[in-house]
């Protein structure tokens, strides 16, 4: 399997985000840049974490502009996985392709720590390899992760089971029904705050992280078995 | 500003005008005589930032000297951006610490924000990619209104710059008295990696070679800034507010990007960051370094704002800009290089072979001064030193130690000052972990960064009691060296070298140079014992509110190496019934520690005494046990004692332990005895490791149990308490007097 | 030339904890009539006159890219102004 991870000018988790995938799970990978018009070939697309255009106006706001955008929302349409985490996640929001807002986090400052996360929903092509309802700790880092839709958009994502993850426990930046990740209505694009690429290793403190990756491997192989 | 409005070369001289920008009357002579004429308005403005102590280092270059500077494996000592030491395998690491203290008093956010971009551009300029900052941050007692502002915003400033620039922060430490009520100090240090082959040099050699302005344009801010630093903070100062500047981490993203790109680039001749006096410093140091000259042409730098003056552009601190060197020719190249990360790269002037940095404008010479003047000339001072008549009284005080009636409350109140209270408040702002190297993350005695594709790793530190450095600044200064490697071997390192900020009060007066001499001498003393030079730092003087002196605060920044992945140890005790050690024996030393602070309300008397060659003996041993594999934590014991120090070791674990002492009790439980550490060790390796470390005393056991049981085998019982309270009371306490 | 200044705001069913902040801070200050604080941002944007109508300019550049419309309410004011 071949991932892309996008690179805007202000990404700083890419190369986590790309060693992840070369690194811990040995399948391809290719940075590609925001000027990109093409994502022919990639069969997984990653938009990893940092600072987009320095998040100035909004975060994700601008890099949601960037030339390689419309090749993101066309793979994305076409069912290709794409993963957006914490920035990544911002700009998918930004761009439409999952629904909500994200608002500065309820204590107004940046927070970096590890946090414990349920798995709300196993059947996704990005959480299949969890067990449903089981606790895993990821890190998150951010300032402006606390999530927001209006109520009809709520019990639509709750209808549909479109929350992937939620914070147990203590909900780190005040978001919505303690969302911490969710997918669209077709399952194939998940955006999330925590860092699962930085739960790749135990010598840095956790390898949760893993199965998500895995997840989009296996579920991606038995469907290239299926329709080849 | 218009031109017009500068005064000539007649009014500078008559009205004093070069006194506002910093000048004395003898510096002013000495300028006149080694250019044969008076300087106009703009070379009077470039000499009086170059020749400020920010740059020229004119009152502390004698005490610089003092320094061991070299080493086998020190690749670049001081007078580079960084410093550099060889890690092997064809690598090697570069830091540095650097200080924003002025501007973090008047503009915390800010002033802490281009602090950390200016020190991350020191390393990148090196050609080394940053992979690691640190930060030592003093502060009053959180107490008022205005600490608790600066506390809050110089932690949001470093935050708001390392997160979005995507290195993180992994550690440094934070401390807080009085004598930083009105000057909080802010210091950064950078640390990256870089193969031998690429390390750059900030020279411009070859006439006709192309001098480059890149990245963000020149702005009218922090006009003098290096002057501002330079001078004494009062009420006034918060009215200087120009000289602060505000920092564009996005921006440098991108510059770090391109210049990591330029360095692999055959056209590189030199690079600088264009930090303290901007364009000023930048382009008369690469000429005087490479006993060459530069010409410029002031039209062509990119400009902010319109109708900037020579004076301005010379002077200005914006950030996020870089100059360059590139061979005749490549310009084009260069600038297509930048343009494809949307920064602008403007061919501004040339090298040549005089020794003249010369300036035009708007087709006019605005200045024409012999590099080596602005560089190497400038003045050297040596100030007059006098012992004070406190340190007298201090040392003629006998050791005491103060009373303790409850143990348990007294530790409790310990965990609680803010100075050993949990940091967790502010480094959770901090993204410690973008980059996915970080093994050990701040809240440990040093920070761990693995290499990627070796099987090495980093250890890093900052430290420097001051309060001992207050009583006795020699002392003071050793302890301050030693703990930091105490630190680096804890963690499993072998300390490589040292990177110093030097923060003192006004050197003009004769007690207060005392300080910096002796503080010097002891840190000296120390880095030639423990064999870790001095690669490079910053000094920072004039740190005085209103007159009264900040304590001499010489902040050590150490890195060490790992050779193994293995080796990395962390303070905390790792499984019930590890046997837990202790190496070395209290004695009766409270001067300056936390208890003497907590009950007295101040400090007073002696600091503990140290012992250089015991002390790196103790290290050698400790080392050599964890890297034989026999030691499961080590903690050095430090501000609070060994009560403290076996509290911090239970701290984020479920354990407990049970420990039996039989000296004096306040003595063992609460004395700041230097060359000491905790230690735990798994039963089968207790032989090895008594083997090895030879002033090992095993005082009790790790338990499964949760609770802290310290009893004397005379006294009984004096503490038995829960982990989980005494946890709460130290992470508890910052955000409490916070709110 | 147009000066236009565009105020965005968070819309009034969303939590806006920075403005909460602000009102308590106030409040502690004994500025205990603040009733409520919303914050949000003011840009000003020089726009130069083109045949398409400045009115939907900025209304399009506003529900694109200036606000969120998810989150954030938008109101602007258009001065013209001659060029300098």
């Amino acid at each position: 399997m071949k991932f892309a991870v996008i690179v805007f000018p202000g990404s700083n988790c890419d190369i986590d985000m790309f060693h992840a995938i070369q690194d811990e799970l040995g399948e391809e990978v290719e940075y590609v840049p925001h000027t990109a018009d093409s994502l022919e070939g990639f069969d997984g697309i990653l938009l990893p974490g940092g600072f987009s255009y320095g998040d100035y106006l909004r975060t994700g706001a601008i890099a949601r502009f960037s030339a390689i955008m419309p090749e993101v929302v066309k793979a994305a349409d076409a069912g290709v996985p794409v993963l957006g985490v914490c920035n990544g996640f911002q700009v998918l929001l930004e761009a439409g392709l999952l629904p909500g807002a994200m608002r500065k986090n309820r204590d107004l400052a940046f927070i970096c720590k590890q946090t414990q996360l349920k798995v709300e929903n196993n059947t996704t092509m990005f959480t299949s390899c969890y067990e449903k309802g089981e606790l895993i700790t990821l890190p998150i880092a951010h300032g402006e992760g606390n999530y927001y839709c209006d109520e009809e958009t709520l019990a639509q994502l709750q209808a549909n089971h479109q929350i992937a993850f939620s914070y147990h426990a203590d909900n780190p930046n005040g978001s919505l029904e303690n969302i911490a990740g969710i997918v669209n209505e077709n399952g194939n694009v998940l955006g999330m705050m925590p860092h699962p690429e930085r739960a790749v290793d135990r010598l840095l403190g956790s390898e949760d992280g893993l199965k998500l990756f895995q997840s989009i491997v296996r579920n991606w192989r038995e469907s290239y078995v299926v329709t080849t | 500003m218009s031109l017009l409005l500068e005064p000539s070369p007649e009014i500078i001289k008559s009205q004093r005008e070069y006194a506002a920008m910093g000048l004395t009357d003898e510096e002013f002579t000495m300028v006149e005589n080694m250019l044969g004429r008076t300087p106009n308005y703009t070379e009077t403005g470039l000499f009086s930032v170059m020749w400020s102590e920010h740059c020229s280092y004119k009152n502390s270059k004698p005490i610089l000297k003092k320094f061991p500077t070299s080493g086998e494996n020190v690749l670049q000592g001081p007078g580079e951006g960084a410093g550099i030491v060889d890690i092997g395998d064809g690598q090697a690491v570069v830091f540095k610490i650097e200080s924003h203290n002025h501007p973090s008093a008047i503009e915390p956010y800010q002033g802490a924000a281009t602090g950390v971009g200016g020190i991350i551009r020191d390393v990148f300029s090196m050609g080394a990619r940053p992979i690691a900052v640190l930060n030592s941050l003093r502060f009053g007692e959180l107490e008022t209104a205005r600490v608790k502002y600066l506390f809050k915003e110089v932690v949001a400033g470093i935050a708001g710059y390392g997160n979005c620039i995507g290195i993180p922060t992994v550690g440094g430490e934070i401390q807080f008295d009085p004598s930083y009520e009105g000057n909080p100090l802010v210091n950064a240090m950078c640390v990256g990696l870089i193969n031998h082959e690429d390390i750059q040099k900030g020279q411009a050699h070859g006439a006709g070679n192309v001098v480059m302005h890149v990245g963000a344009k020149t702005g009218r801010d922090g006009i003098h800034g290096a002057t501002f630093a330079s001078e004494e903070l009062t009420d006034s100062s918060e009215g200087n507010r120009p000289a602060v500047q505000v920092g564009d981490p996005f921006m440098e993203k991108l510059l770090m990007e391109a210049c990591l790109e330029l360095i692999q680039h055959d056209a590189l001749v030199g690079i600088q960051d264009m930090g303290a006096a901007g364009l000023a410093s930048s382009s008369a140091e690469m000429a005087c370094k490479a006993g060459m000259g530069i010409t410029m042409n002031l039209d062509l730098v990119p400009q902010r704002e319109p109708g900037m003056t020579a004076y301005e552009m010379m002077l200005s601190e914006s950030q996020e800009r870089m100059l360059i060197v590139v061979k005749k020719g490549s310009e084009d190249e260069i600038a297509a290089l930048f343009a494809k990360y949307g920064l602008e790269a403007a061919a501004v002037g040339m090298v040549t072979e005089e020794k003249l940095l010369t300036l035009t404008h708007k087709g006019e010479v605005v200045a024409n001064v012999p590099v080596d003047a602005l560089v190497e000339e400038a003045p050297v001072y040596y100030k007059p030193s006098s012992e004070p008549k406190y340190f007298r009284d201090f040392q003629a005080m006998s050791n005491v130690a103060p009373v303790v009636d409850d143990f348990k409350e007294t530790l409790v109140g310990l965990l609680s000052q803010p100075t050993i209270a949990s940091k967790e408040w502010a480094y959770n702002q901090f993204d410690t972990m973008v980059r996915t190297n970080t093994v050990v993350p701040p809240g440990s005695d040093a920070a761990v960064v693995r290499i990627r594709e070796t099987n090495k790793a980093l250890a890093m530190t900052t430290d420097c009691n001051a309060r001992y450095l207050h009583l006795d600044p020699e002392v003071g200064g050793k302890i301050a060296v030693a703990e930091a490697a105490r630190n680096i071997i804890c963690s499993g390192a072998e300390p490589l070298a040292v990177t110093d900020n030097l923060n003192f009060g006004n050197p003009e007066k004769p007690e207060i140079f005392w300080q910096i001499e002796k503080a010097a001498d002891g840190i000296s003393e120390a880095c030639k014992t423990l064999g870790t030079p001095v690669i490079g730092g910053n000094v920072s003087l004039y740190n005085e509110t209103n007159g009264e002196a900040i304590y001499p605060t010489p902040v050590i920044g150490m890195v060490g190496l790992i050779k193994n992945l293995s080796h990395i140890t962390t303070q905390q005790f790792k499984k019930p019934g590890d046997l837990i050690f202790v190496i070395g024996n209290a004695k009766t030393e409270f001067g300056g520690s936390e208890l003497q602070k907590m009950i007295e309300g101040k400090i007073f008397g002696k600091s503990p005494s140290i012992n250089l060659e015991l002390e790196k003996q103790r290290q050698q041993q400790l080392l050599k046990a964890i890297q034989n594999g026999c030691v499961a934590s080590a903690h050095d014991l430090s501000e609070g004692g060994l009560a403290v120090a076996l509290s911090e070791s239970l701290f984020g674990t479920e354990l407990g332990a049970r420990i039996i002492v039989d000296m004096e009790a306040v003595t063992e439980l609460f004395s700041e005895t230097q060359s000491r550490f905790v230690v735990s060790v798994s039963p089968e390796h207790r032989e090895t490791f008594e083997k090895v470390v030879r002033d090992a005393s095993c005082i009790g056991a790790v338990t499964n149990n949760g609770v802290l049981t310290i009893s004397h085998e005379q006294d009984g019982l004096l503490i038995d308490t829960t982990v989980q309270s005494l946890e709460q009371a130290w992470k508890g306490a910052i955000p409490c007097l916070l709110n | 030339m147009y000066k236009v200044k565009v105020f965005i705001t968070l819309r009034e069913n969303v939590l806006d904890p920075q403005g909460t902040a602000v009102e308590s801070a106030l409040h502690s200050m004994s500025f205990e009539a603040v009733r409520d604080v919303r914050i949000g941002k003011y840009m000003e944007l020089t726009i130069e006159k083109t045949d398409q109508d400045i009115d939907d300019a900025v209304k399009e550049m506003c529900e694109r890219l200036l606000a969120n419309t998810v989150i954030e309410d938008y109101r602007y004011e258009i001065e013209e102004v001659v060029a300098l």
